[in-house]
């Protein structure tokens, strides 16, 4: 058991959530506040990226253009993959429940640099702003930017390339800041081989971010200079390589798949002890893989472009590194499987969601190496089959963990209780209509279908008529999960402390917690997965 | 022919990838059955019997052994999926000897087809059966992709370069082609068919000069386009055809011959090489040879160079 000053939170002072006024936000100094404003506004733009989802399958019900012009799916698909990925997946674990968290899972009072907090709230705000200013002429380009295309194209990719430049702008910053809170203000006592693992995957994260990130912001100074300047990088008549814009685009955009997902594997590395009251297994086995993904990450960005005639050689290296992101990933599955056997199980809504992404995220990875074995590559990049993977990898996991995150801190974040059978309706609705939806798009792609498609050959009716109808399910599963929510927040039962009788230090926090946290900086004396009977 | 492991396969290529795909579906079975399975059964076995009351758990930290023992397994089974999957792959991109040659050129929304007799097609290649073809791909404005699902193969189309593909086709028929990187509102219009017929029939379609689907175009052979332009653009003021050495590299029998380079390493003068050097010809110095010729990237246009590069590859 964490040793604590206190054995439960007093609860005597005022929660976070006091003051009210929009001032007491927009200025705020507290991260629970910044990371609920993060919460609020990424959630949003799931929302929103979730109608664009819903519009290309509605689209896709028939083969022909039925409801929108061609152009118009083309610009759907486009903002749904770039809200998903730069306003949504991106920011909401890491900004989101990072902010909220990191100081209450160290037992710090604060974030290392408040105000540089704030900052990077408000310039993640400024960059969607100007996003949605990109809409006087929506981007058709698909959320990866190809040039010549997107040099080329009318559309508004100048401004909309200004607003997610600035979303990396607050993203390096918010890794920064996390970077410098982890190393220095960890509660006496807190170790490093004492972190929570959701800490050490958010550490791996935040590494990711400062690195990787000036990369695509200066990608997309280079893209904005091509257009308004015709400077020629990535233009061939002016000496320049189409292909070199790729190299820099997954230089970023891979690693940042790791963003999305190594936050969301320290949820559920957080919530399957809890809900199994078991030690988790291979705890350093699990700390260290986050490191080892992060590092190899940066290695495999070629994977993305076997046939954009890359020399054969480059192809066999970036191949052989992208097995190895495999390997500690599949550790990862292995330790979390391993930490149930013989546990004492229960299935409350974070449970279900942690289980669900262990579940999903299996079928993402074991469908990771027909597309790192080149010749199989070969013949499936660009269908609908990386459409499937990357949504197992990206919704099945990082959504879920995700979802599996809000139902778990929700007491802690607002004080209230979700009603849990409605929690699980919505589980019921979200697992059956994910698997319908995605589990299609494997079998459409092995047949030829690529992706990008308005309009496709009826040879493949069925698969998206099938698809179609799952992400009508899907949806009304999120829907009831968004309506539990906003229920549980208006008249949810008051919550507990610690009503999953966790051993982690954010519990020791009164629900909601106060401003600053603890009254007295805890000390910790063990781990945070000290479940069961204690060794003799 | 259209299941989903195999649907159609329309070479002995394609029939090695669905191999691969097989065995890594197979590996991956494995292991879904494996992990899903004790997901499962672990979750259901050891459930909360008693509401409100934990069963006993003991306290199990980590398993040296165990651990070892699943970073190992893992790693060989990726370690055989590399290995197989780039012995297919290195297999697809081996060029064949005595091909048919076909040019493709990528446009907003249209495949356009030259052969090098200078028969030239839209959204539609007629090649012959049992004999391999070479496509040599390009784009004229943006990116393009040239997919050819049945035969387990694809290529990107990249403006100002020339990227190669072959196939061999075994079984005469009709077969989709698909552009498959993002173009703009046309991309999922951009279609088109590879028409693979038997010899005899081809050999007779050819006769007719292919006149059937295809435009009626001007016949003059690219190559003999290309002699032409290579006369007027000056190239024969450095370069000499007929073996002997002036400012810059003899032309003949330079096609397919390994060319030294400044600074110690060598190319294979291919389509590519050959683009490069007219468009920019800084960009690998023959060995040598000053770096004094101008570069043509502005003054002849895509259409002029390829027809220069099937003149340079008669000059045996
Ligand atoms: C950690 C979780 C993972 C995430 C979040 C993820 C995400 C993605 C995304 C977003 C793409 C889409 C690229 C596009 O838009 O064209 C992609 C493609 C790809 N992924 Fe993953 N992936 C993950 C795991 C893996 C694994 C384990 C492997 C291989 C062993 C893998 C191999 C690939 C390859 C080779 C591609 C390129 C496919 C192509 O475009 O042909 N991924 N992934
Ligand atoms: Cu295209």
């Amino acid at each position: 058991m964490t040793g604590v000053g206190r054995p439960e939170a007093e609860g005597n002072g005022r929660g976070y959530l006091a003051d009210r006024g929009w001032r007491s936000w927009a200025f705020t100094l507290d991260h629970k506040r910044i990371g609920a404003m993060y919460l609020w506004t990424t959630t949003v733009f799931f929302l929103i990226g979730g109608v664009f989802a819903l519009l290309l399958r509605l689209e896709l019900l028939s083969p022909q253009a039925r409801y929108f012009s061609n152009h118009a799916y083309n610009v759907f698909f486009t903002l749904h993959g770039a809200m998903m990925i730069f306003l949504f997946v991106i920011p909401a674990i890491p900004s989101g429940l990072g902010n909220f968290l990191i100081p209450l899972h160290i037992g710090a009072r604060d974030v290392a640099f408040p105000r540089l907090n704030l900052a990077s709230y408000w310039v993640f705000a400024a960059g969607f702003l100007v996003i949605i200013g990109s809409l006087v002429a929506p981007m058709d380009t698909g959320w990866t930017f190809y040039t010549p295309y997107s040099a080329k194209s009318a559309a508004a990719v100048t401004t909309l390339s200004l607003g997610i430049f600035l979303i990396g702008m607050s993203s390096i910053l918010t890794g920064l800041n996390f970077i410098v809170t982890i190393h220095k203000l960890r509660a006496p006592g807190m170790t490093w081989h004492r972190l929570p693992l959701f800490i050490w995957g958010m550490y791996a994260t935040s590494i990711i971010q400062v690195v990787a990130t000036p990369v695509v912001g200066v990608t997309f100074l280079l893209l904005a200079a091509e257009r308004i300047f015709g400077v020629g990088f990535f233009d061939p008549t002016k000496g320049g390589d189409p292909v070199l814009f790729q190299h820099f685009f997954w230089f970023y955009s891979h690693p940042v798949v790791y963003v999305m997902i190594l936050p969301a594997m320290g949820i559920v590395s957080e919530v399957i002890p809890v809900f199994s009251r078991k030690p988790i297994f291979g705890y350093k086995a699990i700390a260290y893989s986050s490191m080892a993904i992060a590092f190899i990450g940066f290695l495999v960005w070629g994977h993305h472009m076997f046939t954009s005639g890359m020399s054969p050689l480059a192809n066999k290296i970036f191949s052989f590194l992208t097995f190895f992101v495999a390997v500690p990933t599949a550790v990862k599955v292995f330790n979390w499987i391993a930490t149930l056997y013989r546990g004492s199980i229960t299935f409350e809504s974070p449970m279900l969601y942690a289980l669900t992404f262990i579940f999903l995220f299996i079928v993402g990875g074991l469908t990771g190496p027909f597309l790192g074995a080149m010749a199989t590559n070969v013949q499936l990049h660009d269908t609908y089959f990386v459409v499937a993977h990357f949504h197992y990898t990206m919704m099945g996991g990082t959504v879920m963990g995700f979802f599996a995150g809000l139902h778990y801190w929700f007491p802690k974040m607002t004080g209230k209780m979700v009603n849990e059978k409605v929690a699980r309706a919505a589980w019921a609705l979200i697992f059956v209509g994910f698997n319908v939806t995605f589990f299609t798009m494997f079998i459409a792609g092995t047949r030829g279908m690529p992706r990008r498609y308005a309009e496709y050959l009826p040879k493949f009716q069925v698969e998206n008529t099938i698809s179609s109808i799952g992400s009508a399910v899907l949806a009304a599963g999120i829907l009831v999960m968004c309506w539990n929510f906003l229920q549980g927040l208006r008249k949810g039962a008051a919550a507990p402390a610690n009503p999953w009788r966790a051993l982690s230090l954010e519990w020791k926090a009164a629900s909601p917690p106060e401003t600053e946290n603890f009254h007295e900086i805890p000390v910790v004396t063990e781990w945070p997965y000290g479940y069961g009977t204690p060794k003799a | 022919m259209d299941n989903v492991l195999a649907f159609g396969a329309a070479s002995s290529q394609a029939g090695r990838v669905d191999a691969l795909f097989v065995m890594i579906a197979g590996i991956g079975g494995f292991f879904f059955f494996l992990t899903q399975g004790m997901l499962i059964y672990f979750a259901v076995k050891y459930r909360r019997r008693v509401p409100g009351r934990d069963n006993e758990t003991p306290t199990i930290t980590d398993h040296p052994l165990l651990e070892f023992l699943w970073i190992l397994i893992p790693s060989l089974v990726v370690v055989a999926i590399f290995y197989y999957g780039w012995q297919v792959y290195t297999d697809q991109r081996i060029p064949y000897a005595g091909e048919t040659e076909v040019h493709v050129t990528g446009k907003q929304w249209m495949f356009e087809v030259k052969y090098p007799d200078g028969r030239t097609a839209i959204n539609e290649i007629r090649v012959p059966a049992g004999k391999p073809v070479k496509f040599l791909l390009s784009a004229s404005d943006v990116l393009h992709g040239f997919y050819l699902p049945d035969f387990r193969v694809k290529m990107d189309m990249i403006p100002g370069r020339v990227t190669t593909l072959w196939v061999q086709p075994e079984r005469p028929g009709s077969y989709q082609i698909f552009c498959t990187v993002y173009c703009g509102t046309g991309h999922s219009n951009m279609l088109a068919q590879l028409i693979v017929m038997p010899q005899a029939e081809y050999a007779e379609w050819l006769e007719r000069g292919g006149r059937e689907g295809g435009e009626a175009g001007g016949k003059e052979p690219l190559h003999a386009r290309g002699e032409r332009v290579v006369k007027g653009a000056g190239c024969l003021s450095c370069h000499a055809v007929d073996g002997k050495g002036k400012i810059g590299p003899n032309f003949r029998g330079l096609f397919g011959s390994t060319v030294p380079l400044e600074g110690g390493t060598s190319v294979t003068a291919d389509e590519e090489f050959l683009r490069e050097s007219i468009t920019d010809p800084g960009a690998k110095v023959v060995k040598g040879y000053p770096n004094v010729m101008p570069t043509y990237k502005a003054s002849m246009p895509p259409d002029d160079v390829r027809a220069v590069v099937e003149y340079l590859k008669t000059l045996k």
